[in-house]
């Protein structure tokens, strides 16, 4: 074989310009669309007032301050167990939706999917529908093309621009932050991040598009693996369209028109009639195109469509296919959704069982205990108190399970002490153990810590030891 | 090698393994171009930042980047930040600031007392301040007995002047005599009994008494009638828990015929230029250890 069979080893972008479609696939993915886009760039401007000692955003991600804010749950760094607890869930989702309805997060929810599309349609109201678009694309540089394309890429950068704005919003105080980013005053880090996020966006979405899911993207391998023959996806009835050909006359010819339809709409610029591919994000867009067109012929729908591979065969030789929920609910998405919603439930009743106040203990261990001049044993420990109320509390310590540990807290003749709201004390405390007693000959003596808030009389505790004269 | 096959268009490589085939398909090309920009951008980086090895050095690089000079100006703006309060701790009434807790000048000299204390106390006093081991004659700083007093003004004087050392004229000095020259054999077994008596050990009663005569004549100058001790002169008070050279009869017997002599430096910068502490973390360490738990 001689070196100019080898093919080359580097291809150049095929450009894909998307025709506009109509159908109810593409309907649902305009409704989605609005609905993620929304609850993206509005989150962050939903007021939740919390008192006057937190902020009063609903959803606020608080680096400086370590504290996440959900509406009426406030998440502390202890508690990240609840994120992922989320991620769990989140991942068991993916398993449960890709096994069932294959790569329904690619073609629909995925926010380069969602982005892309945007850009796709801002890119259409400007320049035209696919045809114009080609031809734009091919003609040579003139005022035309410039004017076009400088309001295109305008737009996009809008767009970016409030997707980045809308990412900062969510880590500080979306009004207080938007007038300092327009009065100029905001942090240097504010203005780099948007910066960044608008590039990315106008990149990933008006510029890279399709070549982020093919080449740079990792789920299209990973889902590809997590599907199976009873997996709803999106495919090319073969037995049904082949042999395609163009033309009134149907003699020995298939349902497929070769309209080519379903390769001009698709927005990864594939065709479907090649078979499953890694490229296909099951978007939906060509049954669309596909059913427009078998009904204007007077053809039934359902050349491309939403099927099971199994059922492929079924049909190819002649049989029904199995309904639709007989594909869903099955032992393997049963299975993932138990899974799921076990690690909610948890999640959920963890939520509503959590107390507003914490503690947790650290015995010193150097030294493990100081003899006092008296004899007595002492034994030092640092307590994190955390108040997760909204006001400033009086929360009393105390020591349970021997008679003859005395506690003392540093610094102060009293057994209380004030912490402020929504925040952690840290507070060394002394237990003594009199000259002669159990405990301060013993090398270890359990006992448990009490914090109590005195005001909803609320209390929590943590065991410990103590070490005596033995653990020397 | 198994035959090419073609699959819509794309060749096979030929390779096959169980009969999964590879698809031949090209890198898109900006893949490469972006390969080539790394490695530009990677030649770039090794002009704009120290990176070529020499003998001595590395190249410095085009932007003087330093980690080291990053280093020394966070210290800079630290050291700036903090110096309207070494300023007011160098001159701080420690006794008010120890009472005023919430205070942020109490904050910085306990958190910088805990750091000038590990790098210049520990070895001694042990890192956890509770004497390295005991009886080895390293006090335990955060009990609540004191040779010297244990107000955060006495600690302050004790950190500045040391123990027993000819730096300063004000050095805390005292020096108990070695009764092994100057008493019998006999009457340094009975006033033993009679030291060991006074914090409720187990004694032999007639050495006890025997040695309450001898503890009167030759000890209570110092330790006290009853066995007190004295912060003054640094003399340890007798009748508690707390031995600093060991508490059995053996060891009090050896302090009794030997005496001990336990120095510590004078660690003010008036005394010693290289090494010393400035006022502000005198005051600083004295806070610390006043706070550890035993502070009067």
């Amino acid at each position: 074989m001689s070196s100019t069979d080898e093919p080359s080893l580097y291809a150049k972008r095929e450009p894909v310009f998307p025709r506009k479609v109509k159908g109810k696939f593409r309907t649902l993915k305009w409704w989605i669309m609005a609905v993620t886009l929304g609850i993206y760039y509005l989150t962050p401007w939903i007021r939740w007032d919390r008192g006057p000692a937190l902020p009063d955003q609903a959803v606020l991600i608080d680096m400086a301050n370590r504290r996440f804010f959900f509406f009426w749950i406030e998440i502390w760094p202890h508690e990240f167990y609840f994120i992922a607890g989320l991620l769990i869930m989140a991942g068991l989702g993916l398993f449960l939706f890709t096994s069932a309805l294959g790569r329904v997060w690619c073609g629909y929810t995925c926010p380069q999917t969602v982005w892309t599309d945007l850009f796709v349609l801002t890119e259409r109201w400007i320049e035209g529908d696919r045809n114009a678009r080609v031809r734009l694309w091919k003609q040579k540089w003139d005022g035309k093309k410039i004017r076009l394309r400088l309001q295109k890429y305008i737009v996009w950068a809008l767009i970016g621009l409030a997707t980045g704005g809308a990412w900062i919003f969510y880590f500080a105080d979306a009004p207080t932050l938007l007038q300092n980013l327009v009065t100029g005053q905001a942090h240097p880090i504010a203005y780099t991040t948007m910066g960044i996020l608008t590039f990315t966006t106008v990149f990933m979405g008006g510029i890279a598009r399709e070549q982020v899911c093919i080449y740079a993207c990792p789920w299209p391998r990973i889902q590809a693996a997590m599907m199976d023959e009873d997996t709803i996806t999106i495919g090319y009835r073969e037995w049904r369209g082949e042999p395609r050909g163009k033309g009134k006359a149907r003699d020995g010819l298939g349902d497929c028109i070769d309209c080519n339809a379903c390769v001009n709409v698709c927005p990864m610029g594939i065709d479907i009639r090649d078979g499953q591919q890694l490229a296909c994000i099951t978007c939906g867009l060509c049954i669309d195109a596909c059913d427009d067109m078998m009904e204007k012929v007077g053809k039934p729908r359902g050349l491309i469509d939403y099927f099971t591979l199994r059922d492929e065969e079924v049909e190819r030789a002649g049989g029904t296919a199995k309904h639709i929920y007989r594909h869903i609910f099955r032992p393997r998405t049963m299975l993932y959704t138990a899974l799921w919603a076990a690690v909610g439930l948890v999640l959920v009743v963890a939520l509503f069982i959590r107390s507003e106040i914490d503690l947790t203990v650290r015995p010193e261990r150097n030294p493990l205990f100081d003899q006092m001049s008296d004899g007595s044993v002492r034994n030092t420990y640092e307590l994190r108190i955390r108040n997760m109320t909204g006001d400033d509390r009086p929360f009393r310590i105390t020591v349970s399970g021997d008679p003859m540990l005395f506690l003392q807290i540093e610094g102060t003749p009293y057994e209380t002490v004030e912490v402020g709201a929504d925040e952690m004390l840290i507070q060394r405390v002394y237990v003594t153990a009199p000259a002669g007693s159990e405990a301060s000959e013993d090398a270890r003596t359990d006992f448990r810590i009490w914090v109590e808030d005195l005001e909803s009389n609320e209390r929590t505790y943590e065991d410990t030891h103590f070490n005596g004269l033995e653990s020397r | 090698m198994s035959e090419k096959k073609d699959y819509n268009g794309v060749e096979t490589t030929g390779h096959e393994w169980d009969g999964i085939e590879e698809l031949n398909n090209p890198l898109p090309r900006w893949w490469v171009w972006v390969f080539y920009a790394t490695i530009v951008w990677g030649i770039g980086y090794t002009i704009a930042y120290p990176a070529w090895p020499g003998i001595k050095n590395s190249t410095a690089g085009l932007l003087g980047f330093s980690t080291r000079a990053n280093v020394a100006a966070d210290i800079a703006a630290v050291n700036e930040q903090n110096a309207a309060l070494v300023t007011e701790l160098a001159s701080a009434d420690l006794v008010a600031l120890v009472d005023n807790r919430d205070s942020e000048l109490y904050s910085y000299a306990v958190n910088g007392g805990r750091a000038i204390f590990a790098a210049n106390c520990s070895q001694c006093h042990g890192s956890g301040a509770n004497g390295v081991a005991e009886g080895n004659g390293y006090p335990n700083l955060r009990d609540d007995a004191w040779l010297w007093g244990g107000t955060v003004d006495e600690i302050a004087f004790t950190v500045s002047h040391g123990i027993r050392n000819e730096q300063s004229l004000d050095a805390r000095w005292s020096e108990m005599p070695a009764f092994g020259e100057i008493l019998p054999q006999e009457e340094v077994e009975q006033v033993v009994q009679y030291v060991l008596s006074l914090s409720g050990n187990e004694t032999e009663a007639a050495l006890v008494e025997a040695g309450a005569e001898v503890y009167d004549i030759n000890c209570s100058a110092c330790h006290g009638v009853e066995g007190l001790g004295d912060t003054f002169q640094g003399a340890p008070n007798l009748t508690d828990a707390i031995w600093l050279y060991g508490g059995d009869v053996e060891s009090v017997t050896e302090t009794v015929m030997n005496s001990r002599f336990g120095v510590m430096p004078a660690w003010s910068q008036d005394f010693n230029e290289a090494f010393g502490l400035t006022a502000d973390e005198v005051n600083a360490v004295a806070v610390y250890v006043h706070q550890l738990g035993g502070g009067q």
